[in-house]
């Protein structure tokens, strides 16, 4: 690691950020999704849904919502990575002198900074629509470094697969990510689902994140029968930490030896 | 001279499938090597192995005079690229796209600042400098993407077929910046599947084919070795062909579609003579008659055995 590396991290996290900044349509759906599923679950479906276990249900879902906005995040890494490999910005990046560290540090700054104001963004949202942590400043810090924590941890796994994907590949991602923020207890608790799904959303790493949230903010919907939902706080550190493991040393190699 | 390159028994295979088979490069310093082939001839293949992006499967290369396995650090540090694909980017401006590369090699935001403009200038982008390249013509990104592999004089530039998709102007811009590039020391190989291209710029032709070295040497040796000129006649009308072909002795080639009958000779000036007089004694009307080496496309052919893709 060189002084340059800094500069690099700088450049690439600057490009991403204005690439965001100047396409106003990119940002707008990217901010309107989570408003309008928000509403929608809030007032549509909200009135037929019942917390296991007693609560408000819209204290119940915002925590979900921040959950599935960051998994949503890896979309995004995913897609950007994809489409800087199939043009030859990768190449050119991996033959110029720049630190590759600085490529990734950049890319994950300006992850974290749009989740951060997806994050942002969602509590204004909870707030006007009745949703209130109970726990102090401390509870709320501690809930958002969680969601960015799990985030940090998708970037090494958007990354990963946008080195592997091409780019209309990338796309059909939605696909899978979609029912994964489902299968967990994101909008309904996994106690309220059939056997199997219920394990599968119990040991989900979103659920674990989304369940400390809850903890954090003094939400309803905290605890559950299993093991993993009684110790969502170390989960929700150990699970991100997991998939860092595993991804890192695989985006790193798959970089190394990108070839197409 | 030492040499910028050096590549001794390069292999590489995709999913078995041989991509290069052996080849052997050596580009004295400061000189231009045309790596010339169809597609699929390995000379991206190579390229990318030279460039640090693929590992090898056998040999051994240098570049710079480092190891491009051992030291690739130390080889990116003079090493310029500009692959196939663009690097362009479109939400960027061309000058924010040139400041970028700039600092991302390590100039200062000013230097960084002074060479893109500098390099507007050069390739005709000046009046588009502040625009997204997003709206930028075909060729205006190429050349945005050509000027960004210029930032830094590397001491060995790679160039992966730089003028496919450009119009013969913008070539000609292309190849008098790498022309300004190698007179300010750079060695450079490009490769190219124009034969032109090859002929006006390199002091070295590398002819590859299905990853194999067919031929390497100086543009005028690979030209002589076809054995020598060929004499070119294209006639006013179709009809006048079979005489043309008949006057021009056996060995004479038809290409009905131009017209044109050729012949290959070894007394240029003399056979220029006969062939005309011939001609104007039968009654057959030349629009041209001409006295040509032959083409990197008959080079190419009576290497390989089969035309250039």
């Amino acid at each position: 690691m060189t002084t340059y590396t800094f500069v690099d991290t700088y450049v690439v996290a600057k490009r991403d950020l204005i690439h965001w900044v100047r396409q106003p349509v990119r940002v707008l759906s990217g901010l309107l999704y989570p408003i309008v599923s928000v509403l929608i679950f809030a007032f549509v479906f909200g009135s037929a849904m019942s917390v296991y276990g007693g609560g408000d249900y819209r204290e119940f879902l915002l925590p979900g919502m921040l959950g599935q906005a960051v998994a949503f995040g890896t979309a995004a890494t995913l897609m950007v990575v994809s489409l800087d490999a199939d043009r030859g910005v990768t190449d050119r990046f991996r033959a110029s002198p720049m630190s590759q560290t600085g490529v990734v540090a950049g890319r994950s700054i300006a992850d974290l900074v749009n989740s951060f104001i997806e994050i942002v963004v969602l509590v204004l949202c909870g707030l006007a629509i009745g949703w209130r942590w109970h726990t102090g400043v401390g509870g709320l810090l501690a809930a958002v470094g969680l969601l960015l924590w799990l985030r940090f941890a998708l970037i090494w796994v958007g990354i990963y697969f946008g080195l592997a994907l091409k780019p209309e590949a990338a796309q059909a991602s939605w696909m899978l990510l979609f029912p994964l923020t489902m299968f967990a207890n994101t909008f309904v608790s996994p106690e309220l689902m059939p056997g199997w799904l219920r394990i599968v959303a119990e040991w989900n790493p979103l659920s674990s994140t989304v369940a400390a949230c809850r903890e954090l903010f003094g939400n309803p919907g905290v605890g559950g029968d299993s093991w993993a939902a009684q110790h969502a706080l170390l989960l929700a550190v150990a699970w991100p930490l997991l998939l860092i493991a595993v991804f890192w040393p695989l985006s790193v190699r798959a970089y190394r030896d990108l070839s197409r | 001279m030492g040499h910028a390159v050096l590549a001794e028994g390069l292999r590489k295979s995709f999913a078995k499938k041989p991509a290069l088979d052996g080849i052997d490069l050596a580009v004295p310093a400061g000189t231009v090597c045309g790596l010339l082939g169809p597609n699929g001839a390995g000379k991206t293949t190579a390229v990318r192995i030279l460039s640090t992006l693929l590992k090898l499967d056998g040999g051994r290369a240098e570049v710079a005079g480092f190891d491009v396995v051992r030291d690739a650090v130390q080889v990116r540090h003079r090493v310029g690229l500009n692959g196939q694909q663009s690097t362009v980017d479109d939400v960027l401006t061309g000058r924010e796209n040139l400041v970028m590369w700039g600092r991302l090699y390590h100039l200062s935001r000013k230097v960084a600042e002074q060479r893109a403009d500098e390099l507007l200038a050069q390739f005709g982008l000046t009046d588009a400098a502040d625009k997204r390249a997003k709206a930028y013509s075909g060729g205006m990104r190429r050349r945005l993407d050509l000027a960004s592999s210029f930032i830094m004089a590397p001491q060995v530039m790679f160039l992966d077929e730089p003028t496919t998709g450009l119009d013969p102007r913008n070539r000609g811009e292309v190849w008098r910046e790498v022309k300004r590039l190698v007179a300010a020391g750079t060695t450079v190989l490009l490769t190219t599947q124009y034969l032109d291209e090859a002929d006006q710029l390199a002091d070295q032709i590398v002819v590859l084919d299905t990853g194999k070295v067919v031929a390497d040497g100086p543009p005028d040796q690979l030209k002589s070795k076809l054995g020598g000129d060929r004499i070119e006649v294209v006639v006013r009308d179709a009809d006048d062909l079979p005489t043309t072909a008949r006057l021009l002795g056996p060995a004479a080639e038809v290409d009905p579609d131009n017209y044109r009958v050729s012949v290959a000779v070894d007394d240029r000036v003399a056979a220029l003579t006969r062939v005309t007089r011939a001609l104007a004694d039968a009654g057959v009307e030349a629009e041209d008659i001409a006295l040509r080496r032959p083409t990197l496309d008959e080079v190419f052919l009576a290497l390989t055995g089969h035309r250039a893709a």
